[in-house]
Order: C-alpha cells, then structure tokens, then sequence
C-alpha cells in the first residue's frame, strides 16, 4: 500500500516543482495539469473516487483550460520572460520560508500520535452522496450554485473589455 | 356736622386748582394765571370767613371730621379737618395775606418772563399752608408741611439762573430738613406710643386728656416723659421752620427770592408755621408741667431757644446793611419772640403776636419790595437815601409798620402783642431771663428800625438809583395800605381792657383789666421802645449819612463787635467749618468706598469672571482641543505608520502569512500544545 | 510511520511548494497556480483524515472536498478575470508593479 502511496507523492511533487520553476508559463500549466492528475491518482488510491473524478473533471479539464486562455490572453514580448534581478532574493527567501512551513508541519505530524485507521478504504457510493447532497448539504449546494454563478459573471465583467480600445491591444 | 365741617377741604383745594391750572397755561396766560390764583384765593378766604363766623360760635369746641383714606392691615390711616378759633383765624390771616401779596405781584413781577410759573407756585404755597392749618392728623400736617417746604424751595430759587439763588434756595430745604427729621421721629415715637395721629378724635386724640395722661409718665432715658421728648422732637421741624437758633442760617439767604416771596413766605405765613404747629399741639407741649421729677419740662426748652433767638435776630440786624436782610433778621427776631412765649405759658401771646407780626411784616417787606422796586433793584442801604419825598406812600406805611414793629404804644398793633408777650414773661415762674432777653429785644428792636428808616428814607439820595426813584403803581400801594390798616387795626382785638381774641381762641372768659395794672411793666416797655428809638435817631437821624462809603457810626463805637455781627456772627462759617466738613467727608468717603471698594470688588468679580472664561478657553483649545489633536494626530500616525505595511504587493502579504503561520506553529509546538 | 503520517506529510510538502512557487515568482498566473496547490494540498489532508480518521462512513470528506474543489474553480475563474484586467493596464502581469492599493 504504501509503496504506491509514495510514488504518487514523489509523482505530484515532482511535477509540482517543476511547474512552478518553469521560465515558460505553458509549460508550468502543463506541468501543474499532471500534478494534479496525481492528486486524482491519490483520491483513487484513499477509496474517494468521486473526488478523483471530481478532480480530473475541474482541475485538468476546465481550469487548465481556463489558465491557458489567460496565459494566452496576457502574452506579451520574450523580455518579458527575462529574469529580473531581485528574482534570486526573493527566490532564496521564498524557498526558506516554504522549507520553515514543511518543516514546522512534518515535526508536527510526526510527533502527533494517530490512532490506527481501517485497513480497507470506506465504500461511499454515489447514491450515499447525491442523498448527501440533495438532503442534509442541499442549502451548501445552492449556496455553492449561486456562489459559481456570481463568479462566473464577475469574471466575465472583470475580464470584459469596458470603454475605448486601448492603444497597442490588436483587435 | 355743619356742612362746612366735612367740606372744609375746599379751603386748601382752591388754590391748589389754580396752581394745576397756572401749570398749564402757556407763558402767554399771564392774566388767566393771576386771575385763578386771586380768584382762588378769594373764595379760600370767603369761606374761611364763613369758617370763622361758624367757629366763634362755639369757640371752647374742636370741631372735628374725620375719615378713613385707606385700612392698612387691622388698623387704618386715619385723617380729617379740624375746626376751632385757632384754624379759623389762621385760615383769615394766611387768606388776606396771600391775598394782598398776589394783587403785589401783579405790578413787581409784571416785567418777569416766568409770570405764570410765579403764581403756579405762589398758589401752590398757598394751599400747602392752608392745608397744614385745617388738618386734625399729624399726617396729613407732614405731609402739607413738605409741600410748604417744596414751594419754598421752588420760590427761593425762582431766578435759578442764579447761583445765589440756587444755593439759597438749596440751603434752605436741607437746613430745614434737619428739623423735619425731628418732626418725623416725633410723629413716628407718638404713633408708636398712642396708636392714632389725630389730634382729636372722640375721645382717642392724642391732644386728649386720656392720651396725654398716658404720654405724660416718666419712662424715657434720662428720666423725661414720653410727652416731653415727643414735644422737643415736633420742636425741632418748629425750630427748622420757623428759623430758630440753630436753624436760623436758611432765612437770611433766603431773601434771594423775588420780594413778595420774602413777604407771603419768610415773613407771614411759612415762618409761622412752625409757631402754629407748637400753639396747636400746646396740651402735648404742656404735658408734663405737672411733673416733677423731670430733668427739664419741654415748654422750658422752648421758651429758652426762643429768648435765645428773639436777642440773636436782634443784635445781627443792628449791623446788616441789606434791606431785605435787616428785615430777615428782624423776622427771626419776633418769631424767637413767638417761640418764648409759648415757652412762658401763654400761646394765646404767641398767636397774637403771630397775626398782627404777619400783617406789618408783610407791610414792611412789600414796603420794601416798592423801595427795591423804585430804586431799580438797589438793596443797599447805604447806597439808598432821600426816598421820603418821591415815595410817600411806600414811606407812609413802611413807617406804620416800623412803629407796629418797634411797638410804639397804644396805637399800633405790635405793641399790644409784644405787651402781652412780656407779661407772660414776667409771670414765669421758671426764670426770669426769657423777660431780660424779651425786654432787650424790644429796644433793639426799636433801634435797628430807627436805624433803617433814617438810612433808606432820610437824608440825601446817595445813588443815581435812588435820586431817580419814583413812587410805585396802584397794584402795588394798595396792598400796602390794606396791611396798613390791620397792622393797626389787629391791635385793639387783644388788649387787656378788651382780651376779645385771647377769650375767642381759648374758649374761655377771661375778665377784662384796666390797664394800669401791671402798669410797671408797660411803662418799662414803654421807656425801653422810647429809648431804642432816641439811639437810633440820635446816631442816624440827626446826622445821616453823607456818602456810601462813610463808616456806620455803631462801627466806629464797637469796631470789633460791630464785624461780628456784620459777619453775622459767623454762623455760616461754622457750619462749614463742622457740619460741611464732616458731610463732605461723609460724601469723600462714600465716594471712595464706592469706587473703590465697592466697585472695585465688582470689576474683580469681573475680571474673575473674565480670567475664568479665558481659562476656561484655553483650557479647552490647549487641553481638551490639543488632547484631541494630538489623540487625533496620534490616531492618525499609527494609522499613517500602519498602512506602511499595506505595500499592495501581494508577495509581502504571504510572505507575512506563511512566516507568521510558522511562528505560531512553533510557539504552539513547543509550549506543548498538541 | 503509519499511512496517515505519509499522507499527511505528503500534503504537507505538497503545500510548502505550492507556498514557495507563491512566493517565489512574480507572474501573476504563476502565483494564482501556487494558491492552486496549496488549496489541492488541503483537499489532500481532508481525504486522508477521511480514509484513516474515525468514522469515515459518514461521507464528510468528500463532500468537503466537493464544494472546495468548486469553490476553487470559481476563485480561479475571478483571479484569471483579475489578472487580466490587471494586464490590461500594466501590460505585463508582473505582481510587483501591482502595487496600486498600496497605503
């Protein structure tokens, strides 16, 4: 069990960093679309495949899209990907404090004493869900669904073009 | 109750209505002016005659009618009329008097601009002092006293563009005031004592008996009865009044007054007021004869201030040489006269001497009023002289009434009221020296009207003013011969032989003597008057006087006496000197407490005031203001300080986030949280 | 080290790179990826402590997870709107000249 568990953790990981240290932003979301995949691959090995499918469905599918279309939406000239001088400071200083974090979270984690869990994932089907959903969580459910529709029409506002053609943006 | 008795009122109220009408009419009026006043005082004096008439009909009785003006708590203010001889014939005189003065007027003041205020205020007098004459309360005298105070005041001063006149005519209301202070207090201690302030009231009168037995006990500090201190506090508005020694001073002064005024006011009527006063409330006066065991009777009192002043008024008016002012002196003279009398037991004298005094010193002063006017206003008898030729009937009667005066026998009116004066005197019991002083008096008497009738008409006229003179008008002669005629005619109604006015006015009958008994007596008199007049005409009748400028011959025998009564023994001065100079100290001091202390204590009220307000302001603007600026401007730093930190960079947020997470992180790990 | 303890350390790392890349790049969109890690990360710790945590039957987790993951979507969605809008004046999506709020 835990050898895969570890492999999906050095998988998502890996990628993850990668993503994030990439010069071309392309490359970073593509990078990050397989991170996310392993996380899927870890809702699948913990027994949640809604959540894994879930995952796939929102992350890899639509967001990635949606991080492509602003990647593409905001490109602008190859200097613009040249590394500027405080880049390294903050790199270094960003680097320490994630390794602060983890560290504080591992020790954390460690020292704490769990009881054993059970030995075979829960069996959580789609009906116990959509019950779930439709009965006790219906108010979070439209709440959730407003939630989406403002965003939704926010970003278009936010994202829409308001007044006059700006000089330098191509028709 | 005759109808005359509740509607006695009338005879004050007639003149007064002429006064409120002469108030009124403009300057133009003069005739509707005059003509209300003599009009007034005509019906005043028919129906005093009609008063007279229904008073010697029963003349032991004190008719009175009183009324209630107004209830004050349980009691009330009670006032009314009184009618007896004594009203009545004082109502007569004061009438006729007036009367003739006004008819005067018309020709002195007919030149004056302020003819109408003249009669508004002569009628105004008028019936002030009639008012005083018909009251039965002691209330309704004071207040009629004050108006007759008030009008004085407003004659003295009638030319008040005059300082001599407005300081005269100041002088005199203070001086008496002085005195109308012992006449309130009176009035206030015999209110308080019986509870009532009519003379005579059915029984309850303080002038009867019932009243008076009450009054007339020892209790008083000093051993003095309560009657004898009440009668020595009324004495003192007498005294202010009637220009008594020390009150004498205002007289003189008030000569400053147009002539008729001196006549009406300071020789007949005003100035025997307070002789009246005295003669009508005589049975509380005379009180505590009775007792014995008194320090001093009040009557003593009286009969001494009155000797006092009959030789003082004499003496400075042997060496005056103001015509109206020799005659002030003299008036002072025969009131100290009147004053002892009433002293010595007899106020029926008094009265007599009151009356026929009215008649000649009225004569002598509207006489000297047509000299005066005659001479074109020359008052100095040194500078007149030889006025016996151009003005034969002002000489006439001027010299009818110096004989009055000086009391050349039989004939003349003022000897017999003198003669009764000093008989009275002779039959005191107390002392013999208001008769010494009575005695002296009347040759000195004798002496100064010799002195001043050979001055003014004998000789050569010593002035332009006076070789011009010419005789008065009509209006003024007239009046003149009138006052004449009853300075001699008032005689015969008091002599022994035929005591008709003493026996009307007391109520009794009192038998008739011949005169040759107490002849002793009169034929001293006789020789005395006989005397006075040879000095005087020895040193001024003989030889007169050539120039304005020659010395008195009295001067040139007594020098130094002579100044001292010409400085009219320096009475003013030593007033200013004591009583001048304590009130200004008085008006010093009050001034600077005033604005010293007083105000000064209110401007620091003030500035502390002020100092507060300005404490209080910067308090606000430095304390609460700058503590709320400062709080504010503090505020507003740490608000300043802390949005530094809003970088609006995003990485710096997180950076704080994730570093401050991992702090907590750590103070939690290693506190031993779980 | 029981399960539990490597998924959860797993998430952990996991969010301390998500965390890192935040911090670390001034891209804009690379910055709102980091937040998307660190946002998957929580996700991670939820499914774990529903797999091995007391009563796992009751479906707590995944709902939770459910709703954060379109919670997530939706809060991408404005941010991308965002960063646009923000290109659209700066252009560049550089985050540290997106420093107009500051006080």
């Amino acid at each position: 069990m835990n050898a895969a568990l570890i492999a999906i953790a050095l998988f998502t990981v890996g990628t993850a960093v990668a993503a994030l240290s990439r010069r071309n932003l392309l490359h970073s979301v593509l990078l990050l679309a397989g991170s996310w995949t392993g996380v899927a691959a870890f809702f699948l090995w913990a027994g949640a495949e809604f959540a894994a499918f879930a995952q796939v469905l929102i992350y890899v599918g639509a967001i990635s899209m949606v991080v492509l279309f602003a990647v593409l939406l905001t490109r602008r000239s190859r200097d613009d990907l040249a590394p500027e001088p405080a880049a390294r400071g903050r790199a270094f200083y960003a680097i320490l404090t994630g390794t602060a974090v983890a560290a504080v979270l591992l020790v954390t984690v460690g020292r704490t004493a769990f009881p054993p869990g059970p030995a075979l994932p829960p069996v959580l089907t789609v009906g116990q869900i959509g019950d779930q959903l439709m009965g006790p969580q219906a108010a979070a459910l439209l709440v959730v669904g407003v939630l989406l529709t403002v965003a939704i029409l926010g970003a278009v506002v936010l994202a829409a073009r308001d007044g006059p053609a700006e000089p330098g943006d191509r028709r | 109750m005759p109808p005359l008795l509740e509607h006695l009122w009338v005879i004050p109220a007639l003149p007064l209505v002429a006064a409120a009408l002469a108030a009124v009419t403009p300057r133009r009026g003069r005739r509707f002016a005059a003509g209300a006043a003599i009009a007034a005082m005509l019906g005043a004096l028919a129906v005093s005659g009609w008063a007279l008439c229904l008073a010697l009909a029963d003349p032991a009785a004190h008719r009175v009618a009183n009324f209630t003006w107004f209830a004050l708590g349980e009691g009330a203010v009670r006032l009314g009329w009184l009618l007896d001889p004594l009203t009545a014939l004082m109502a007569v005189m004061v009438s006729l008097v007036s009367l003739l003065i006004f008819v005067f007027s018309l020709g002195y003041m007919a030149e004056d601009g302020n003819f109408t205020r003249f009669f508004c205020f002569l009628s105004l007098f008028a019936a002030a002092m009639l008012g005083v004459i018909v009251a039965n309360s002691l209330l309704l005298l004071f207040i009629c006293w004050e108006l007759v105070g008030v009008a004085s005041y407003l004659l003295i001063g009638f030319w008040f563009h005059r300082p001599a006149a407005a300081a005269a005519a100041k002088k005199a209301f203070l001086v008496t005031r002085i005195g109308d202070l012992g006449l309130l207090l009176g009035l206030v201690w015999l209110y308080d004592a019986t509870g009532s302030l009519l003379l005579y009231d059915g029984g309850h009168g303080v002038l009867e008996a019932g009243v008076l037995a009450g009054l007339a006990t020892p209790g008083v500090a000093g051993g003095l009865a309560a009657s004898t201190a009440i009668g020595l506090l009324i004495f003192c508005g007498a005294a202010g009044k009637s220009g008594q020694f020390p009150l004498h001073v205002w007289l003189p002064d008030a000569m400053e007054g147009p002539t008729p005024v001196s006549a009406l006011i300071h020789a007949a009527t005003m100035v025997a007021a307070g002789v009246f006063l005295i003669a009508r409330i005589y049975p509380l006066m005379a009180a505590d004869q009775a007792l014995a065991g008194v320090p001093f009777h009040a009557l003593t009192v009286v009969a001494g201030i009155g000797a006092i002043t009959a030789l003082l008024g004499a003496m400075i008016a042997s060496a005056q040489h103001d015509l109206k002012r020799i005659l002030a002196y003299s008036t002072i003279s025969q009131l100290g006269y009147m004053m002892l009398a009433l002293g010595v037991g007899s106020w029926v004298a008094a009265i007599f001497h009151l009356l026929t005094h009215a008649f000649f010193k009225a004569l002598l002063f509207l006489g000297a009023g047509s000299v005066i006017h005659a001479a074109h206003h020359e008052q100095d008898i040194r500078r007149l002289g030889g006025l016996r030729g151009p003005l034969r009937t002002t000489f006439a009667t001027f010299a009818v009434g110096m004989m009055a005066l000086s009391g050349v026998p039989f004939f003349f009116s003022g000897f017999w009221s003198k003669e009764a004066i000093v008989r009275a005197a002779s039959e005191w019991s107390v002392s013999s020296l208001p008769l010494c002083a009575a005695l002296a008096g009347v040759a000195l008497t004798a002496f100064y009207m010799t002195r001043l009738m050979c001055e003014v008409f004998g000789g050569a006229a010593r002035s332009p003013d006076a070789a011009h003179a010419r005789e008065s008008p009509p209006s003024m002669t007239g009046p003149l011969i009138g006052l004449a005629a009853g300075a001699i005619a008032l005689g015969f109604l008091g002599t022994p032989a035929w005591p008709w006015l003493q026996s009307r006015l007391t109520g009794t009958r009192i038998a008739p003597r011949s005169l040759l008994e107490g002849g002793g007596l009169m034929a001293l008199s006789i020789l005395l008057v006989a005397a006075g007049l040879a000095a005087g005409w020895a040193l001024y009748g003989r030889r007169p006087r050539t120039t304005a400028a020659a010395p008195d011959p009295l001067a040139a025998a007594a020098p130094r006496l002579y100044a001292f009564l010409g400085a009219r023994m320096k009475f003013d001065e030593l007033y200013a000197a004591t009583v001048g100079r304590l009130h200004a100290f008085a008006a010093r001091l009050a001034d600077f407490l005033d604005s010293r202390v007083w105000d000064a204590s209110v401007r620091m009220l003030a500035r502390l005031g002020e100092r507060t307000g300005a404490a209080n302001s910067a308090a606000d603007s430095a304390g609460l203001n700058a503590g709320f600026d400062a709080g504010s401007a503090r505020i507003r730093g740490v608000g300043r300080a802390y949005s530094r930190a809003q970088t609006g960079e995003a990485h710096g947020y997180l950076r704080v986030l994730a570093v401050g997470f991992v702090v907590l992180a750590l103070l939690a790990l290693l506190g031993g949280g779980r | 080290m029981s399960s539990l303890q490597l998924c959860l350390g797993f998430s952990s790392v996991l969010f301390a790179v998500g965390l890192a890349g935040a911090l670390g790049r001034s891209n804009s969109i690379i910055v709102l990826l980091g937040l998307e890690l660190m946002l998957n990360a929580a996700n991670l710790n939820f499914i774990a402590f529903w797999r091995f945590g007391p009563a796992p039957a009751a479906g707590t987790g995944v709902l939770f997870v459910i709703f954060a993951i379109a919670v997530t979507a939706a809060e991408t969605a404005v941010g991308l709107a965002l960063v646009i809008a923000i290109y659209r004046h700066q252009h560049n999506i550089r985050l540290a000249e997106a420093v107009r709020l500051k006080g």
